[in-house]
C-alpha cells in the first residue's frame, strides 16, 4: 500500500541539493535565451523547463509514496517497456537539434514525447541491481556475470544502434559502478573492460602491445579458467585487430567528434567549432564571470547548444570560476550525499540502485563538463538538472524520489550501523 | 552481492575518493582555463565579437603659393557591408539594387573586394550621392549589416584648370595592392593616381581610425555604437606648392574651348612652378569616387586627348625658339658673336643639295646674330648649323639638356627627344639613310627633335638667369640649379637683348604689353599635315624676370599668336603681385 513518507525520515539535504541545482539550472536556461537576436525557441526555453520542472517535482513526491518493494516488483515491466520503446524509436524515432542524424526521440503526431534512452538508463539500473542483488554467491569468474552483462548488453545494443554513443558510454559506466558496488573484484572488471581498452589502444600498436602484456600477466596471475582466459586473450587481439573495421562503420560526424577530442585543431570550423567556442566562452568568463545574461559569447551566439549540451559554457562565461566552483560543488554535494544513501540501504537492491543512479548521474556530469573543456569527446550528453530537456529532468527527478526513499527507508539500520 | 558492512563502508571510501578526485581535477582544469589563461581566452572572445571598421582618413590639404586651396576634403559619406559569406553578400546586393542603382559589373567588383579582405566591410559606395544615402536609410532596418559612414570625399576648387598638375585620387587597383610599395594599404582605400595626388602620396595620404562593432556568430552586426572606443583618424600636415592658383585660373579661362596646347610658367630663379596647364583640361573631380564609364569613355574617344598632359608630356618640334640653342652653342665654341654676319645674306632661301626655305619669302638681307635671333631668319641659323657642325650641334644640345627630362616632382615624366650623336641617325635611317644637311633642319629646331614645354621652360630659365637651369619644382624644396650655357656674362647679355628685341621690334612684337618689358622667342613648328604648331617661350620683366612661360598652341600657326597668350599671362602674374605689393609693403 504506498504510503506517503514521514516528515522526519525526508532526506533534506539531498532534496535542498537537487532543488538548488534544479532552479540554478532554470536561470541558467533562462540566460542561455538571452540573446542579440533572439531565437524564439530558446528564448522560452526555460518557461517550458519551468512547466517540466513542476511535472518532476510532481512525479516525484508521486514515486517517494511507493515503496522500495514496489520499485523492485516495477523492474521487470521497466525494463522490458524502455527495452521495447528503444526497438520502437529504432524503426520511428527522430532526430533533434544537434543530433537531427539520430533517432533518438519518440514522436507521436509530430510532438516529441521524449527520448526512451532516458527511461531505458533508470529502467536498466534497476534491472540491473535487481539481478546483482538476487547474486548471493560470490563472482568468481566473467562467466558468473553473464546476468547483469545480459541486462546492460540489450538497450546498449539498442542505443547504439540509434547510433547514441554517449547514451553507451552512460550505459557502461552504470555497469561498472554497479559491478563494483557489488563487490565484483577488481581484476574481473579490469578483464572485463580489457577489450574496450584494447579497442581505444589499438591506434597505437606499441601502446597496445604493453597492454596486451600487462593483460597477460594479469591473467596469469588471477588464474581465471582456462576458456575465459583464451576468450579474453581472443577478445583482445581481435578488438586490437578490428578497430580500424569498426573504425570504419562510424558515422563521418561520429569519427569527426572523436577524431577532434583527440586534436582539437582537427576541424576549426566544424566540430572543432563547438569546442574551441566552449572553452573561449569559459576562459573569457575569467573569476568571476561576465555577469548574468552577459555573456558576449552565448549573445552573439558564437557557443553552440548554449541551452542543451554547452549549458555549462554560459555558467563559466558569465558567472567565472566561482560559478563554476559553486555548481561543481552541488554536484559533489549531492553525489556524496547520494553515496551516503547508497551505503545505508538497508538491502543490496536499494543499494545498488542508490549507487547506480548516483553513478549515472555523475558520468553524465563528468563527461558533460569534461566536454566543455575538451577533456571529454563530445557525445550530447546533457547536463543533469541544467540542460534544457523535459524527459531528462523527470528522469533525474524520479531518480530523486528514489533516493528519498532509499534514504528513508535505510536510515534506521545505518543508523544501528552508527554510520 | 556481499552486503557486509565493512565492504560497503570500503568502497564508498573508493567511491568518494573517486568522486573527489574527479571533481578536484575539472575544478582544476577550470580553474587553468579561467584564471590562468584566461587573458588569452578574453582576447579570443574579443576577436570573435569586434569588427574593425575603417575610418578613412582626410588627405592633406594642397595649397598653392598665396594659400589658395588646390585640392582640399569636403564631407561625403560612403556605404559598405559586412557579410558573413560571399552567398549573403550577393543576396544583400540583389535586395539594395531595388533601391540604389548597383548593375551587375558593380556587383561583381564588390564581390571582389570582398574576397580581398572578408572580414572588413566591403565598400559599395565609396562617395555616394545624398539621394543614395537618404534612400538606403529610409529602408534601414532591412540591412543592419549595412555601414553607411562620412568619408570626406576629394575635391579641387578649380578641377579644370588644375587637372595637369593636382592629378586626382581614386580606389586603389588590384594590381596595387599585390605591389610591395602597396604593402600598408588595404583594398577600398584611396591612393593618388596622378599629377601631385600621385606623386606626394606618402605626405597626403591620411591615417585611417578604427571604429567597432559588434558581430555575432554569423557575421552580423548586432550592435554598432560605443562598442568600444574609437580611434580617430588623422590628417597630415598640408603641402604647400609654388603653384599660382588665380593664373592657372586665368589660364584656364584664356584657352577657353577654343585653343589646344599647354602653358607652362615658373620663376627661372628658384624653378618653382607657377603654371602648368594642359589644353583641353578635363574636371578631375568627377574622378573622385571612381569616373562614370560614360564619361572616362569621352574623354577616351574625344580626338583631342584631354587626358594627355601637354604640358609635361607634350613632345613637340621647338621650332624656332630652338634657334636660342643653336646661338649658344655658336658661342661657346666662339665661332660667333652677336655681331657675326653669316657669309650668305638671307634672299628667302639658302642651298644646300636643294633649297632650304626661310619662312620669309622675301629674305631678312644681311643680319648679325642678334638681328637674326630678332627676326628669327632661317638661312642665318642654317649657316650657324653648318659652321658648328652635325656632331657639336648634337653634343651641344646633349649639354644644353636636351635630351634630360627636367626632374619636376610629378609621376610619369617622358624625356625630350634628341639625337646624342650621329650614330642615332646611323641607326635609325642606315648609313645612307640621311645626309648632312639634317644639321640645317635641327639648327632651326625641326627634324628629331621634340621638346615639351616644360624642357623649353628650362631652358629660357638659363636664358633668362646666369645661364644656370633650375630643376622646375611644384612643392617648395630647396633649389637646385645646374649651369648650362656657360657663356661669357657678355655673350648672354647679348643673347637677353636679342629676345627683348623679338617683342620688342622683331616676331613678337604684336604682343607687346604696356610698361612691360618682355623677352622671349616665338616658334612655328611645322607638321605636315596638320596646320602649323605655334610656341612662344619667354620670360619678363626683361631686366629682371620674375616668370618664364612656355606657351605651345597646337594648330596654332604661327608663334606671335602663342606670345600674345604668354605675354598676356606674364601679365596678369606681374601686375598682380605689383597690386598685392602695393597693398601689403612687406
Amino acid at each position: 500500500m504506498p504510503r506517503p513518507l514521514r516528515r522526519q525520515s525526508i532526506d533534506y539535504p539531498l532534496l535542498t541539493l537537487a532543488l538548488l541545482l534544479s532552479v540554478f539550472g532554470i536561470a541558467m536556461v533562462f540566460s542561455a535565451g538571452q540573446t542579440d537576436v533572439p531565437s524564439s525557441f530558446v528564448a522560452h526555453a526555460w518557461r517550458r523547463q519551468l512547466l517540466w520542472f513542476g511535472v518532476s517535482l510532481l512525479a516525484c513526491w508521486t514515486v517517494t509514496r511507493g515503496s522500495v518493494r514496489l520499485v523492485e516488483w516495477s523492474a521487470w515491466p521497466l525494463y522490458v517497456a524502455s527495452c521495447l520503446l528503444l526497438v520502437l524509436v529504432l524503426f520511428f524515432g527522430t532526430g533533434a537539434g544537434t543530433a537531427a542524424s539520430m533517432k533518438g526521440w519518440l514522436t507521436i503526431g509530430g510532438i516529441r514525447v521524449g527520448q526512451p534512452a532516458e527511461l531505458a538508463k533508470l529502467a536498466t539500473t534497476l534491472m540491473l541491481a535487481r539481478v546483482l542483488a538476487a547474486q548471493r554467491d560470490d563472482v568468481r569468474s566473467l562467466f558468473d556475470l553473464w546476468r547483469p552483462l545480459a541486462v546492460i548488453a540489450l538497450p546498449w545494443v539498442l542505443v547504439m544502434a540509434q547510433p547514441d554513443l554517449g547514451t553507451g558510454i552512460v550505459f557502461i559506466g552504470i555497469c561498472f559502478a554497479m559491478l563494483f558496488w557489488a563487490g565484483v573484484p577488481w581484476p574481473l572488471l579490469l578483464m572485463l573492460a580489457s577489450p574496450g581498452i584494447s579497442l581505444i589502444l589499438a591506434f597505437s600498436t606499441g601502446i597496445w602491445g604493453a597492454w596486451f602484456l600487462i593483460l597477460v600477466a594479469l591473467v596469469l596471475w588471477y588464474r581465471p579458467f582456462l576458456l575465459e582466459g583464451v576468450l579474453l586473450v581472443v577478445a583482445n587481439v581481435s578488438m586490437g585487430v578490428l578497430a580500424p573495421l569498426l573504425w570504419d562503420q562510424l558515422q563521418p560526424f561520429q569519427q569527426r567528434r572523436l577524431l577532434v577530442f583527440l586534436d582539437p585543431s582537427f576541424d576549426t570550423r566544424g566540430s572543432a567549432w563547438n569546442v574551441t567556442q566552449s572553452k573561449v566562452a569559459i576562459g573569457s568568463g575569467g573569476l568571476t564571470g561576465k555577469g548574468f545574461m552577459l555573456g558576449s559569447q552565448k549573445r552573439l551566439e558564437f557557443l553552440p547548444a548554449r541551452h542543451t549540451d554547452f549549458i555549462f559554457s554560459v555558467v563559466g562565461e558569465e558567472l567565472g570560476f566561482v560559478g563554476v566552483t559553486i555548481a561543481l560543488a552541488l554536484f559533489l554535494a549531492l553525489f556524496l550525499r547520494g553515496t551516503r544513501v547508497a551505503s545505508r540501504a538497508n538491502d543490496s537492491f536499494p543499494s545498488l540502485v542508490a549507487f547506480g543512479l548516483v553513478a549515472a548521474s555523475f558520468i553524465h556530469v563528468t563527461v558533460n563538463v569534461g566536454m566543455t573543456l575538451n577533456l571529454m569527446p563530445i557525445t550530447g550528453i546533457p547536463l543533469p538538472f541544467l540542460s534544457y530537456g523535459g524527459s531528462f529532468l523527470l528522469v533525474s527527478w524520479i531518480g530523486i524520489a528514489l533516493l528519498l526513499r532509499i534514504s528513508a527507508e535505510g536510515r534506521g539500520q545505518a543508523d544501528a550501523l552508527g554510520l | 552481492m556481499s552486503l557486509h558492512p565493512n565492504e560497503v563502508l570500503r568502497r564508498a571510501r573508493i567511491a568518494r575518493a573517486v568522486l573527489l578526485v574527479s571533481f578536484t581535477t575539472l575544478a582544476g582544469a577550470f580553474f587553468r582555463t579561467q584564471v590562468l589563461e584566461s587573458e588569452s581566452y578574453v582576447k579570443l572572445a574579443e576577436n570573435n565579437r569586434l569588427r574593425e571598421v575603417p575610418l578613412p582618413g582626410s588627405r592633406g590639404i594642397i595649397y598653392d603659393r598665396m594659400g589658395e586651396i588646390i585640392a582640399e576634403n569636403l564631407p561625403g559619406y560612403s556605404v559598405s557591408i559586412l557579410s558573413p559569406t560571399e552567398d549573403s553578400l550577393r543576396r544583400a546586393l540583389v535586395g539594395l539594387t531595388r533601391i540604389v542603382p548597383i548593375d551587375s559589373a558593380l556587383r561583381e567588383f564588390i564581390v571582389r573586394r570582398f574576397r580581398r579582405a572578408p572580414l572588413r566591410p566591403a565598400v559599395i559606395f565609396s562617395d555616394a550621392s545624398f539621394e543614395v544615402i537618404s534612400a538606403l536609410e529610409e529602408r534601414r532596418v532591412e540591412f543592419p549589416d549595412l555601414i553607411i559612414q562620412s568619408a570626406p570625399k576629394r575635391y579641387y576648387p578649380d578641377g579644370e584648370a588644375m587637372a595637369a598638375v593636382v592629378g586626382y585620387t581614386g580606389e586603389i587597383s588590384e594590381q596595387q595592392l599585390a605591389l610591395p610599395k602597396f604593402a600598408t594599404y588595404k583594398a577600398g582605400q584611396q591612393v593618388g593616381r596622378a599629377g601631385l595626388e600621385q606623386q606626394y602620396e606618402a605626405q597626403l595620404r591620411g591615417k585611417e581610425g578604427r571604429r567597432f562593432v559588434e558581430v555575432d556568430a554569423r557575421n552580423r552586426v548586432v550592435r554598432d555604437a560605443g562598442v568600444r572606443a574609437d580611434e580617430q583618424p588623422e590628417a597630415p600636415p598640408p603641402l604647400h606648392t609654388n603653384l599660382d592658383i588665380d593664373l592657372q585660373r586665368f589660364t584656364h579661362a584664356y584657352f577657353g574651348d577654343s585653343l589646344r596646347g599647354a602653358v607652362v610658367a615658373m620663376n627661372p630663379k628658384t624653378g618653382g612652378v607657377l603654371a602648368m596647364y594642359s589644353a583641353p583640361t578635363y574636371d578631375v573631380n568627377r574622378f573622385i569616387g571612381g569616373a562614370t564609364t560614360s564619361y572616362y569613355q569621352s574623354l577616351l574617344d574625344d580626338p583631342h586627348r584631354p587626358l594627355y598632359n601637354r604640358a609635361l608630356n607634350g613632345q613637340y618640334a621647338p621650332a624656332s625658339t630652338f634657334k636660342l640653342a643653336t646661338a649658344v652653342i655658336g658661342l661657346q665654341r666662339g665661332l660667333v658673336t652677336m655681331q657675326s654676319r653669316m657669309p650668305q645674306r638671307c634672299t628667302g632661301g639658302y642651298y644646300f643639295g636643294r633649297v632650304f626655305k626661310c619662312w620669309e619669302k622675301n629674305g631678312h638681307g644681311d643680319l648679325t646674330l642678334a638681328e637674326a635671333i630678332a627676326k628669327s631668319c632661317d638661312v642665318y641659323f642654317y649657316q650657324l648649323g653648318l659652321k658648328i657642325s652635325l656632331a657639336n650641334l648634337l653634343a651641344g644640345g646633349v649639354s644644353l639638356g636636351f635630351q634630360d627630362s627636367t626632374r619636376v616632382d610629378l609621376p610619369a615624366e617622358l624625356r625630350p627627344t634628341w639625337p646624342e650623336s650621329v650614330k642615332y641617325f646611323n641607326k635609325k635611317y642606315g648609313p645612307r639613310g640621311w645626309n648632312a644637311s639634317v644639321v640645317l633642319s635641327l639648327a632651326i629646331g625641326q627634324a628629331n627633335n621634340a621638346q615639351t614645354p616644360l624642357t623649353m621652360a628650362r631652358f629660357y630659365s638659363a636664358l633668362a638667369t646666369d645661364g644656370g637651369a633650375p630643376r622646375p619644382q611644384i612643392v617648395t624644396q630647396a633649389v637646385e640649379r645646374t649651369q648650362i650655357l656657360h657663356l661669357e656674362p657678355a655673350q648672354l647679355e647679348g643673347l637677353q637683348l636679342a629676345l627683348a628685341d623679338v617683342v620688342s621690334r622683331g616676331t613678337a612684337a604684336g604682343a607687346q604689353v604696356q610698361g612691360l618689358t618682355i623677352a622671349g622667342k616665338t616658334g612655328t613648328a611645322q607638321v605636315p599635315p596638320h596646320p602649323d604648331n605655334a610656341w612662344f617661350v619667354g620670360y619678363a620683366p626683361a631686366s629682371n624676370p620674375e616668370i618664364v612661360i612656355a606657351v605651345i598652341l597646337e594648330e596654332g600657326l604661327h608663334g606671335s599668336r602663342a606670345a600674345s597668350v604668354a605675354t598676356k599671362l606674364m601679365e596678369r602674374f606681374l601686375k598682380k603681385k605689383l597690386t598685392l605689393n602695393i597693398l601689403t609693403p612687406d
